[in-house]
């Protein structure tokens, strides 16, 4: 245990939380004062802010090695440090994207921007999570934020009842979590998570197991993974698109950290069984997820089974139980991040008010009306399917190559041929399109320069990332080991 | 004579220690109940004062002091008039209701210090187990309005709930501010903590709690002018509409056995207690006066019960939503502002905090 | 002994609480059950001195919570029976489910026993003076500092989401503002008038 006496350079490290925390506060007080008066000052503060807390992270959390603060509760290492990054950029992106539909749609409040940021916090707590305390509290910050912006939109009916499935989904996971971990702590007598690994990596007794059981199921919950993904498509849907942007992004990094510290580190000790149980698990995920997006007609509940797919990818990466699997679960985890922005993104763009652009032949012929969003999209049906040279593809081959390591022959074949199904609804987008006549005069997308600039890039990194992959690759493989 | 008190005293001794405990408790809980007996004459007289008249003087006692027999008299009536149970009411909560609404108000006195000998129970965390009671009693209330089925008794019933719940909040910060001053949630303690005379005392570095706490208790015992849990003029009777006879008076009992409940704690917190307001100072300190003694804890109460019957009688009744803003809006910033100046005041050691036991 | 008999009699009456809980055809009783419930089980707190978490226990969920939830449920017209009609058709899904489980556990335990983990490490009475609450706050405010400060923002947001997703200002209400009646001067509202006396005739 480290020295109860703090000092200020010595949580140095910490430095994004407690500079998030602070802003939460300034931002809402803001809002509160300011707010009424100036409508969209608040976003443009809380844009801001996380360009200064990605820049105070840049300064002071990047640690050359593992660093244990608070008694034991808090981590800061490379990879939360490369986490943290993403997650202010993932929120800053889905803000940016989703400024002008919250204007049209009269939900644009300061409380939008202070949930947003919260989900933020809730998503480095569970980053740097190295307690059983601190992981159900980064879960429960993260969820609580996410439920209340599902329900934002106080008009819409589906949007309340996709906000009540997923509160009450959710809180079920969260008592599944919790018993889990009351389970653990109490086989093993320690909240700490190096303490349980050390607790685990000697002979223990099954009780473990049901514990793990409870916490396994948790986690598919919270990541979306077949049986437990009801939630999900109806989430996506029924939210406005700017929160399905949101909690179609960065949340995913703290899922992913999720999995990460609980499994792969807290229970590296039980990892034969926790991976015998999410292969079964990944396996379903990809096959539902895949089979059930081609029936969709809803864009917003395609792009839902297609994250859902996804979830079995970033899951098959855990279940190669080694460190190059775990490396490239991280690295699907932030390509797919990348995609999904750009994706959910363009649904954005392509909504005007009172238009919600989530029927798939809303993008009939829109290479027509706005050839740009059109290529953007192309390109990110084209990387999500996994075609070369979009990254896509990378991210698909790494967890591929880690399972071939691991000598998961069924599991590379599944994973291959799931792709090629899933290939099938992403080039249909493209086909609709590129190929479709458009059926009645749709309204006219989003031509503000700035957001197009900002979705245009997004578009550009998936080609260029795929083309040079080595750097996130191997930072990837650095910040594991 | 003198034998046979040492005799008793022996005998008090020899008993066991539940013996004794329950004794104490039986006397704590006789004497509140005589206490609201003559409260309510008390009340009654001050209020007819107050408005220009003589109040209750037809019922003497062994021919003394017009008036001092009516509290008998009252009971005598209600004890002897029938309990109606309304035949939609849930019977058994409608009957257990009061019982629930005066349990509280009479388990508090456990743990408050009459006087530096005599408390029933010197428990560590009074204070908590205080605050735990005083929410316990909004139970009866809800229940009797409910369990009544009428629509005056349950919207008397949830306008108290409200209410309640909103200014327990503002009295619990308060307390928190009591607490920080006397770094003890014993009762006698934060009373010894006190010490000092008249200007030592919490009232005078805690003031705006002071005056938070004195009137979130007029709230919570749902007196005038916060009692539109009542509300004659609006709801009927509110949440005791339907009650008769006894245990209509069950109620009557649990406000007033409240009324000095919050009066002792106002002096148990805010005025030292049993402590004498002359202590330290030269001269009268160093007479009897300045001795601590059950007579000040009895006296101060007495103000603070003064009190609420002149609230009673001047003030009119807060509109719902009037007592809604000031609870959430202005009593609880009140209160959280000035934890905050206690922060600092303990930080740089003035008033409480200057004394010994903070270093 | 005693401290055990109490321990029965307690836990027995919070398991029957329980079954009340979810067996009440009424919604107001099953609150009310609920509330026994936190009650006996702030009993069995103090009975192992847990005094501080007991009086809480009461303080937040019997005084606060179950308060509002009662609030909630007596205002709702909430006819159990009602939604219960159909529910029986899936109960033997449930049972089937709450079997397996239970039996699963059984099973794990009976093979395996607890594997020699002392769940009840050796509890020893603290001297009369000890105070659980100053126990308490000194871990929480030191070794739990990161937790507890993530707790607090935790309500903060849950006060934020709960404001934002209730509060609506609807346009053209005709609200009062206390401060600007306070505010009031009486030149604003009054004007005393001289008026010059006329003659007699």
């Amino acid at each position: 245990m480290p020295d109860t006496m703090m000092n200020l350079h010595s949580i140095a490290a910490a430095v994004p939380e407690i500079y998030l925390t602070a802003a939460i506060c300034i931002v809402l007080l803001f809002e509160a004062f300011v707010g009424a008066k100036r409508p969209g000052a608040t976003g443009t503060l809380t844009l801001l802010v996380l360009v200064v807390g990605a820049a105070l992270t840049v300064a002071y959390a990047d640690v050359a090695h593992r660093v244990v603060l608070f008694d034991g509760t808090y981590v800061a290492d490379p990879l939360a440090y490369v986490l943290k990054l993403a997650g202010f950029l993932a929120v800053a992106v889905a803000l940016l994207y989703s400024r002008a539909y919250l204007q049209n749609r009269d939900i644009l409040k300061g409380e939008y921007y202070v949930l947003s940021l919260s989900a933020l916090l809730g998503i480095f707590v569970l980053i740097s999570a190295n307690s059983l305390l601190t992981v159900y509290l980064g879960v429960e910050l993260l969820a609580l934020s996410v439920y209340a912006m599902v329900a934002f939109d106080r008009e819409s009916g589906v949007a309340a009842e996709a906000a009540m499935k997923y509160f009450v989904l959710g809180a079920i996971a969260s008592g599944m979590l919790l018993y889990g971990m009351s389970i653990v702590y109490g086989l093993t007598g320690t909240l700490n998570l190096d303490g349980i690994a050390v607790a685990l990596s000697a002979p223990h007794n099954l009780g473990v197991i049901l514990g793990l059981t409870f916490i396994v199921v948790a986690v598919a919950f919270k990541l979306g993974a077949v049986p437990f993904h009801m939630w999900l498509p109806d989430v996506y849907d029924g939210a406005p698109t700017s929160v399905t942007l949101f909690i179609g992004t960065a949340p995913k990094l703290g899922y992913f950290a999720l999995a990460l510290r609980l499994l792969a580190h807290g229970l590296a000790g039980v990892t034969v069984d926790w991976t015998a149980m999410l292969a079964p698990l990944a396996v379903l995920t990809l096959v539902v997820g895949n089979v059930v997006a081609i029936a969709q007609t809803n864009i917003k509940r395609m792009l839902a089974y297609s994250t859902i797919s996804h979830v079995g990818f970033i899951l098959l990466g855990f279940v190669a139980g080694t460190v190059n699997g775990y490396g490239a679960a991280l690295y699907y985890t932030l390509v797919y991040v990348l995609m999904a922005l750009g994706f959910f993104g363009v649904v954005i763009l392509a909504s005007r008010k009172g238009f919600e652009a989530d029927k798939l032949e809303h993008y009939k012929g829109l290479y027509r009306r706005d050839p740009l969003l059109a290529l953007a999209m192309a390109m990110l049906m084209f990387s999500t399917a996994g075609v070369p040279p979009f990254v896509g593809f990378w991210a698909k081959l790494r967890i591929i190559q880690a399972l071939w390591e691991t000598q998961h022959l069924w599991l590379v074949v599944t994973a291959v041929v799931m792709s090629v199904v899933g290939a099938f609804y992403y080039l249909r987008v493209v086909k609709l399109m590129y190929f479709d006549e458009a059926p009645e005069s749709l309204p006219d997308t989003v031509r503000s320069f700035g957001v197009r600039f900002a979705l245009g890039v997004n578009a550009a990194a998936v080609l260029v990332l795929g083309i040079l992959p080595a750097p996130l690759l191997d930072l990837c493989a650095r910040v594991i080991h | 004579m003198h034998t046979q008190i040492t005799h008793l005293l022996a005998l008090w001794a020899s008993l066991p220690q539940i013996v004794r405990t329950v004794v104490w408790i039986l006397i704590i809980t006789i004497g509140v109940i005589l206490c609201v007996a003559f409260l309510t004459l008390w009340e009654r007289k001050v209020i007819g004062w107050m408005q220009l008249r003589r109040g209750p003087n037809r019922v003497r006692i062994f021919g003394m002091l017009p008036g001092l027999g009516q509290p008998f008299a009252d009971v005598f009536k209600l004890l002897t008039k029938e309990v109606v149970v309304p035949s939609a009411a849930s019977k058994f909560l409608f009957r257990i209701a009061p019982a629930l609404a005066l349990i509280p108000a009479i388990a508090a006195w456990a743990v408050i210090p009459l006087s530096p000998q005599l408390v029933v129970s010197k428990a560590n965390a009074g204070l908590l187990y205080l605050l735990a009671l005083s929410s316990m009693g909004v139970y009866g209330i809800i229940l009797a309005g409910w369990s009544a089925n009428s629509k005056y008794a349950l919207l008397g019933a949830m306008r108290s709930a409200a209410q309640m719940v909103a200014y327990e909040i503002a009295m619990g910060f308060a307390l928190v501010g009591v607490l920080m001053a006397a770094g003890s949630m014993n009762l006698g303690q934060i009373v010894q903590h006190q010490q000092g005379g008249f200007l030592a005392w919490n009232w005078f570095w805690l003031f705006p709690l002071f005056v938070v706490y004195l009137i979130a208790g007029v709230a919570e015992t749902n007196r005038a002018p916060f009692d539109v849990a009542e509300g004659e003029s609006e709801i009927v009777a509110g949440f005791h509409v339907e009650y008769s006879g006894i245990a209509f008076a069950l109620f009557f009992l649990a406000e007033y056995a409240n009324m000095i409940l919050i009066s002792t704690l106002t002096a148990v917190f805010f005025f030292g207690g049993w402590l004498s307001p002359f202590a330290g100072y030269p001269g009268i300190g160093h007479t009897f006066l300045g001795d601590p003694s059950f007579f000040w804890l009895g006296l101060k109460v007495f103000v603070f019960l003064f009190l609420f019957l002149w609230f009673r009688a001047t003030f009119p009744r807060y509109r719902y939503d009037q007592i809604m803003r000031l609870g959430w809006k202005a009593l609880i910033p009140v209160t959280l502002v000035w934890i905050g100046v206690e922060m600092i005041m303990a930080a740089i050691h003035i008033g409480p905090w200057a004394r010994p036991w903070f270093h | 002994m005693l401290v055990e008999i109490l321990f029965y009699i307690f836990a027995t009456l919070l398991v029957a609480g329980a079954l009340g809980v979810i067996t009440a055809r009424n919604p107001v009783y099953s609150v009310l059950f609920l509330v026994f419930c936190f009650v006996n089980s702030a009993a069995i707190w103090l009975l192992v001195e847990a005094e501080f978490l007991a009086i809480v226990l009461v303080l937040v969920y019997v005084g606060a919570v179950m308060v509002l939830f009662l609030f909630v449920v007596m205002m709702l017209d909430i006819n159990l029976a009602e939604i219960r009609q159909g529910f029986t058709r899936f109960a033997w899904l449930g049972w089937i489910t709450a079997l397996a489980v239970i039996a699963e556990i059984t099973g794990v335990i009976w093979r395996n026993g607890l594997g020699g983990v002392d769940v009840g490490r050796g509890f020893v009475s603290e001297p009369a003076n000890y105070s659980n609450t100053l126990e308490l706050g000194r871990v929480l405010y030191t070794h739990y500092a990161y937790p507890f400060e993530l707790a607090a923002v935790l309500l903060v947001v849950a006060i934020v989401a709960a404001i934002a997703l209730t509060l609506r200002r609807r346009p053209g209400l005709k609200v009062q503002d206390i401060s600007r009646q306070v505010a009031v001067r009486a030149e604003d509202r009054l004007r005393v008038v001289k008026v010059s006396a006329e003659k007699r005739s």
